[in-house]
């Protein structure tokens, strides 16, 4: 086969003024020119390629940066960090010796585009991102937004990306423990698809990706290269789908988790036996980004020899084997005489493995084709010293008067009559759903340690057998509070991960966060991501939990729509004995409800303003985080001596939500009371925060009320466990059997 | 009546996670020299009347849109055997 002559280092010297594709490959002129000017003269065809891949906003953070910044900034001091923002994952201390490292990463435009296939290959990343850390991964979680739950557009994408997480999490043997499913029409042609992951470790074994230490091998293995997702990474993320040629549209990547799996267990018997320097998962942009980020990550240079790269199509250039997105793929630095073991372990489990190159003294990263030098680059300028954009933002001048378009004023119901029937109508209605259709889907209980699992509120697994050591987990986001207020809406999210993470009973240590948003183009979109940012690294700092890392997508939008800033935010919480966990359903018949906080006339962006009246205007309820962490302390307390027997955050739908849900997960009704100083309507639907509503046994009466009035916290008793119906007294009686049909009949008559 | 024969194969670039299952199987069970082994999916379609461009139109279409899935997959249509009316 004939080739032109190949593009070497060299060769580029020589041929200063051939044209290369740059703008095909998503860079913009004056980033091309920043590029000349490093090398100080044209790049190579592969340099190009991971220049472009690198630089691109889904890798190099290019937009974002200068905001997620202060997340370091602000951080609050934490004795729990171990390692924090800037690795694979952050990693938390949990007590008794282990450390937890967990991240939430998007894949919302492959799986857009190819449902199965984008979710699975998406667990699959955020999974191999916690094995390059050390940590055994123990669970994962979901947070999905899709369009109008009755387009049919989401009948296409729904199905094939919850059996697409379903199956390649069920085939690694990791139980699915929650996440989220919303729905709304800003998200119709921007999908949601976010995955996290949970791992877990011994102190000792935390390992960080570097490569350290001349002469030692850089290992490739898993998966061979092939030529799927080809600038996956630039186009994925620099371009909306509008303007995407045909031929540029992301070739998708098709995962195998079998083979992942081998993943899991041969890199963890390779960590076990002390045999990696460093490590690092292949993603987003593939080669290109795991040997710049381990060689700039460590301390010298790195050569490798790309004809040693196992391929799976003997006809890719270098330049597609520097960008391929294979799946299950993985990169180790190993000491010279522990290869040998490194390699028998990988055949023991029947992973490919080949040395590719090694680190060197210099501070050169060199890549070798054919004989030929085709990449000479100093790796921090690929990996870490790429674009930062100061993109304008501006407060859009619609803000005002979505703000002033108060939803309080939205007509109430007037009769008991209206009040039942809106009742009924929320509960029933996609987002207030049960979504046991879709969460049945996966396998929760897998590996025997699930202590809470989808609906409750949130998931919890326990780490060791003979203490009950566990952790929980929850994610949050409520995009239709984001768009009214960003820096509140944010601040919501995380307060009502906290509090789920608080009502189960652990303590909320720290927090990973996805951030989608539209195009960083438009200075309204960057104004909210700015003003989400600002709002949650604040209230990150006051309530002590850092962000220990994350992931930004941007571009979610179709033309000119936005999707509505979305930032999804994930509590971790460690419990000592997950014995004492607390439940959602109710327990036993007699026990008291307390209403837990303070309820005001807060409806904007609520869940009844959308069913009700389709109407998203107003403010977000107030945030209080004093008051949040307040809040968590006696709802920890409670659990941990036995004060509570279930508990239930308040947040999108208000009491009469919680209420039901819990009603209908324990097969027990409840009468309920308006308490003085209320009205029946805003008890059942305001949105509120810094609320949960307990069960109480009658013993623990007095004890229980005494340590909210020690510590100042507002207790109101609003009824009692009892009977098979829902009843607010005075106004209206649901029965349990029509409750259920309402709110686990929607979901499998839109979707199944 | 005809047949009509639709080949469903995965995309060339595309990971295919079975056919590797198969290929490395092959060896173990004595088979050797096969290097590669991709699998795909084959419908058969029994069609009423004349398989005229207007009905390959058709199975183009339903093809292409639902027994195929286009972002990862490739397919061929190809007409096998023209069954005469009048036989039965």
């Amino acid at each position: 086969m004939s080739r032109t002559p190949l593009d070497t280092v060299e060769h580029a010297a020589e041929t200063p003024d051939v044209e290369l594709p740059w703008a095909e490959l998503g860079l913009k002129k004056d980033e091309y020119e920043r590029i000349v000017e490093i090398l100080g003269r044209r790049p190579t065809g592969a340099e190009l390629a991971m220049y472009s891949v690198m630089w691109s906003e889904h890798c190099s953070y290019k937009s974002s940066k200068v905001h997620l910044r202060q997340f370091g900034e602000k951080a609050p001091q934490s004795d729990a960090l171990l390692v924090g923002i800037g690795e694979n994952a952050g990693v938390v201390d949990v007590g008794q010796g282990y450390a937890v490292t967990f991240k939430v990463e998007s894949h919302n435009h492959p799986s857009y585009v190819e449902p199965y296939q984008g979710a699975a290959t998406g667990v699959g990343g955020i999974v191999r991102d916690i094995i390059a850390m050390g940590a055994r991964p123990v669970a994962v979680v979901d947070p999905l937004r899709f369009g109008a739950a009755d387009h049919p557009d989401t009948k296409r994408v729904l199905p094939g990306v919850v059996a697409g997480i379903g199956g390649y999490g069920n085939c690694l043997g990791l139980p699915n423990i929650g996440g989220e499913v919303v729905f709304d029409s800003c998200y119709q042609g921007n999908p949601l698809v976010n995955a996290g992951c949970i791992g877990v470790m011994r102190h000792e074994d935390i390992h960080l990706a570097k490569a350290s230490g001349a002469g030692n091998k850089v290992i490739l293995y898993g998966a061979r290269t092939g030529g799927d997702g080809i600038g996956g990474a630039s186009i994925l993320a620099s371009e909306t789908f509008d303007d995407a040629k045909p031929s540029k549209r992301p070739a998708v990547q098709v995962g195998d988790p079998f083979q992942e799996k081998l993943l899991i267990e041969c890199t963890l018997e390779a960590f076990q036996e002390k045999l990696v320097v460093g490590i690092q998962d292949l993603g987003a942009a593939g080669l290109s980004c795991a040997t710049s980020e381990l060689a700039s990550n460590g301390s010298g240079g790195m050569r490798v020899t790309l004809d040693d790269v196992p391929l799976r199509d003997s006809t890719l250039s270098p330049e597609e084997i520097l960008m391929s997105e294979s799946q299950e793929r993985m990169c180790a630095v190993v000491e010279p005489d522990k290869v040998d073991r490194f390699l028998e372990i990988c055949a023991k489990w029947d992973v490919i493995a080949t040395v590719i190159g090694e680190v060197t003294d210099g501070d050169r990263l060199e890549i070798y084709w054919h004989g030929g030098k085709i990449v000479d680059v100093d790796p921090r300028t690929v990996a870490h010293e790429g674009p930062t954009y100061e993109r304008p933002y501006a407060r859009p001048e619609w803000q005002d008067a979505l703000q002033a378009d108060d939803a309080g004023k939205l007509p109430r119901p007037e009769t008991s009559e209206e009040l039942r029937d809106q009742v009924l109508k929320l509960v029933s209605s996609p987002n207030q759903a049960s979504k046991s259709w879709i969460t049945s889907q996966y396998d929760h209980l897998v590996q025997g340690n699930t202590v809470l699992a989808e609906p409750e509120d949130s998931g919890m697994i326990r780490i060791d057998d003979e203490t009950g050591l566990g952790v929980a987990i929850a994610t949050d986001g409520n995009g239709r509070y984001a768009k009214l207020d960003p820096y509140t809406g944010a601040q919501l999210a995380l307060a009502e991960a906290y509090r789920n993470v608080a009502t189960t009973g652990a303590k909320p240590l720290a927090v990973s966060d996805c951030l989608n948003f539209g195009s960083p183009e438009d200075p309204a979109v960057m104004w909210q991501f700015a003003e989400a940012i600002r709002g949650l690294a604040d209230a990150c700092r006051q309530l002590g939990t850092p962000v220990t890392g994350g992931n930004v997508s941007l571009y979610n939008q179709t033309g000119e729509a936005a999707i509505h800033p979305t930032p999804v935010v994930a509590v971790l919480g460690v419990i000592d004995d997950v014995a004492r966990r607390t439940p959602v359903a109710f327990q036993e018949e007699g026990q008291l409800l307390y209403l837990l906080g303070d309820t005001r006339e807060e409806f904007g962006g609520s869940a009844w303003s959308q069913v009700v009246h389709d109407h998203l205007g107003g403010l977000p309820p107030v945030v209080d985080l004093e008051r949040e962490r307040l809040l968590a302390e006696i709802l920890i307390s409670a659990s941990r001596d036995g004060m509570i027997d279930s508990a239930h955050d308040l947040s999108d739908g208000g009491l009469i939500q919680a209420v039901v849900e819990s009603a209908l997960l324990g097969g027990k009704g409840a009468r309920l009371v308006v308490p003085d100083g209320l009205d029946a309507f805003t008890l059942l639907f305001s949105e509120s925060a810094g609320r949960a509503v307990v069960a109480v046994p009658r013993s623990e009466e007095v004890r229980f009320n005494d340590m909210c009035g020690a510590r100042g916290l507002p207790v109101t008793r609003i009824g009692v466990v009892d009977g098979d119906t829902v009843e607010l007294q005075g106004e209206f009686e649901l029965t349990l059997a029509e409750l259920r049909e309402a709110h686990e009949g929607t979901i499998p008559a839109l979707l199944a | 009546m005809a047949r009509v024969v639709v080949d469903v194969m995965l995309k060339p670039e595309i990971l295919d996670p079975q056919g590797q299952a198969v290929q490395r199987a092959l060896p173990r069970l004595g088979f050797e020299g096969v290097s590669d082994v991709r699998q795909g999916k084959r419908f058969e379609l029994e069609v009423d009347g004349p398989v005229d461009d207007a009905a390959l139109a058709r199975i183009h279409e339903l093809a292409e849109s639902f027994l195929a899935n286009t972002v990862i997959e490739d397919f061929t249509v190809k007409v096998e055997e023209e069954m005469v009316e009048a036989g039965k």
